[in-house]
């Protein structure tokens, strides 16, 4: 069985461009990254697209496909109807290199300003011991692909531009991971408020609709780490606690 | 590093989605119109909110937009006479408004903020979110919570009191309109994302923590509960205006409640 399938295909940079028609043969069991280099491989071979190991893993292959955020490699052509006109797009919240590559760098910049992992000091016994049931939890942020699908979707850069004050779902994800991990002994609370901009989030989860490894990234990240800054600078109560136990923690 | 994304020149609506995106934003502010509408009419009437048998001494049922009933309670004191529901009704709507689902709920569906994902906002960089006035009040959710548990109890008094009809046990289709509210409150309540940070969420080391092991099963409950918050928040929402609507009928005799026995 194969078919030709019409698809409308973004051409050009961040300056501007167009989505331009083509038709493309489309087999049994192909993906959507099957279908872009097949047009590559026979009528467009100047088309840039970014890809790595089409097994929904590498995170390389994010794009819009009728406006619906998704990892190209992972998407089925069997999705779609025959007659289905089929719209593909770079990331919209970034500036566009070429075609459907987009200069995501700015990702590689946030991540720099988490601190990483402090070991807290060892137990007396010269070992450091963490149980299997406390760690599930931060296990589930470990999945990430840093496909930014979610970064992509979040309103807040791609409608915004808030690319100075908000770090972002993905690096709420990994934060999340740091400060909820057991041994860890630094503290980004204060970092969460301040030069991530949690505060900008406002929990519409688009994030958590579009991330292809299942992260539910508002409920299990963002929110507790809206409620752990909520503790420290948004409740009178628990800052008078802590006055008066005199701890910081 | 400021740059122009793409979707900052998408005006408001503008995707290349082709799914009806825009019905769940639409049937959400639809349920919301009619809910604010009905709410604020029946709390504004201060009469037929109770019902009880006819010749009994006292009521059976009483609407949730009225209970605690302060003006019974305290009935020296002139102002809990005047617009009863209001010393009850900015309770419950604080408490969802600060709520991060309902939250989630109205920025979507009223502010458009966003309307859909990865659908235009035709919106420049003047977005400040919750990190500014006025939605920066939302971080005090927790205090409403505490208060709300308190309207709770209430809720559990008046389901008691919805199966005693004149000093004789009894059920009623009211009794059940009463008992799917208050369940579905205390579910409602019971999944909030503070209970669940208050519980345990806030524990990194449960191995360490004081109490660790029951705070982990508490949080591990209550995250469970947590998945269907959303669920909780629409139905307990309709079950109690639909409370107020069915005992409000009965006490106009629009309509007869029905006794099993
Ligand atoms: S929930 Fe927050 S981080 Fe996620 S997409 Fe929405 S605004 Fe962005
Ligand atoms: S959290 Fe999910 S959507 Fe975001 S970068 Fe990681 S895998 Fe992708
Ligand atoms: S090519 Fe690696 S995720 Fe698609
Ligand atoms: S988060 Fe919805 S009630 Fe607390």
């Amino acid at each position: 069985m194969s078919n030709k399938m019409h698809l409308k295909v973004f051409r050009g940079d961040n300056s501007g461009g167009e989505l331009r028609d083509y038709q493309v043969e489309v087999d049994e069991g192909m993906v959507v990254l099957d279908v872009v280099h097949r047009l590559q491989a026979t009528q467009a071979p100047d088309l840039s697209c970014r890809w790595n190991c089409k097994a929904g893993k590498c995170g390389s292959c994010s794009a819009e496909v009728n406006g619906k955020p998704r990892l190209m490699c992972m998407m089925r052509m069997d999705l779609f109807k025959p007659d289905e006109i089929i719209t593909i797009q770079p990331l919209q919240a970034f500036p566009i290199v070429r075609d459907l590559v987009t200069d995501v760098s700015w990702n590689f910049e946030v991540n720099k300003k988490i601190p990483p992992f402090k070991p807290k000091p060892k137990n007396p016994d010269g070992t450091w011991r963490m149980m299997q049931y406390e760690v599930d939890r931060v296990q589930e942020f470990r999945k990430c692909l840093e496909c930014y699908l979610c970064q992509n979707v979040c309103h807040v850069l791609r409608n915004h531009g808030k690319h100075d004050v908000f770090f972002g779902p993905r690096f709420m994800v990994r934060l999340a991971g740091l400060e909820m991990h057991p041994l860890d002994d630094a503290d980004r609370v204060k970092l969460m408020r301040e030069a991530a901009g949690i505060g900008y989030c406002n929990i519409t989860k688009c994030c958590t609709e579009v991330c292809p490894e299942d992260i539910r990234i508002t409920d299990n990240a963002i929110i507790p780490l809206k409620e752990r800054v909520a503790d420290r600078y948004y409740d009178p109560l628990a800052m008078l606690f802590r006055a008066i136990r005199g701890k910081n923690r | 590093m400021a740059f122009t994304t793409p979707a900052m020149r998408h005006r408001l609506g503008e995707t290349t989605r082709r799914d009806g995106w825009w019905i769940n934003p639409a049937a959400m502010a639809l349920t919301f119109l009619v809910f604010v509408v009905y709410a604020a009419w029946a709390a504004i009437q201060s009469k037929y909110y109770t019902y009880g048998p006819p010749g009994a001494e006292h009521y059976t049922y009483i609407s949730p937009f009225y209970s605690p009933p302060f003006q019974e309670y305290f009935p020296k004191v002139a102002a809990f006479k005047f617009f009863p529901a209001f010393w009850v009704v900015w309770l419950p709507i604080a408490f969802r408004l600060t709520c991060y689902y309902g939250r989630k709920a109205y920025y979507r569906s009223i502010m458009l903020s966003p309307s859909a994902c990865s659908v235009g906002k035709g919106a420049g960089r003047g977005y400040n979110g919750e990190s500014a006035l006025p939605w920066i009040l939302n971080n005090l959710h927790r205090y409403f919570l505490y208060l709300i548990v308190v309207l709770v109890i209430f809720h559990w008094f008046h389901f008691f009191q919805a199966f005693n009809f004149d000093g004789r046990f009894g059920m009623g289709v009211g009794s059940l309109v009463i008992a799917a509210d208050t369940i579905l409150l205390s579910l409602y309540v019971a999944s909030c994302h503070s209970v669940r940070h208050l519980i345990g969420g806030s524990v990194d080391c449960f191995s360490c923590a004081r109490a660790g092991e029951a705070r982990l099963k508490a949080w591990e409950g209550v995250s469970w509960l947590n998945q269907y918050h959303n669920l909780f928040f629409w139905a307990s929402l309709i079950t109690v205006g639909f409370a107020d609507l069915y005992i409000r009928l009965c006490a106009m005799s629009i309509w007869t409640d029905v006794r099993f026995f």
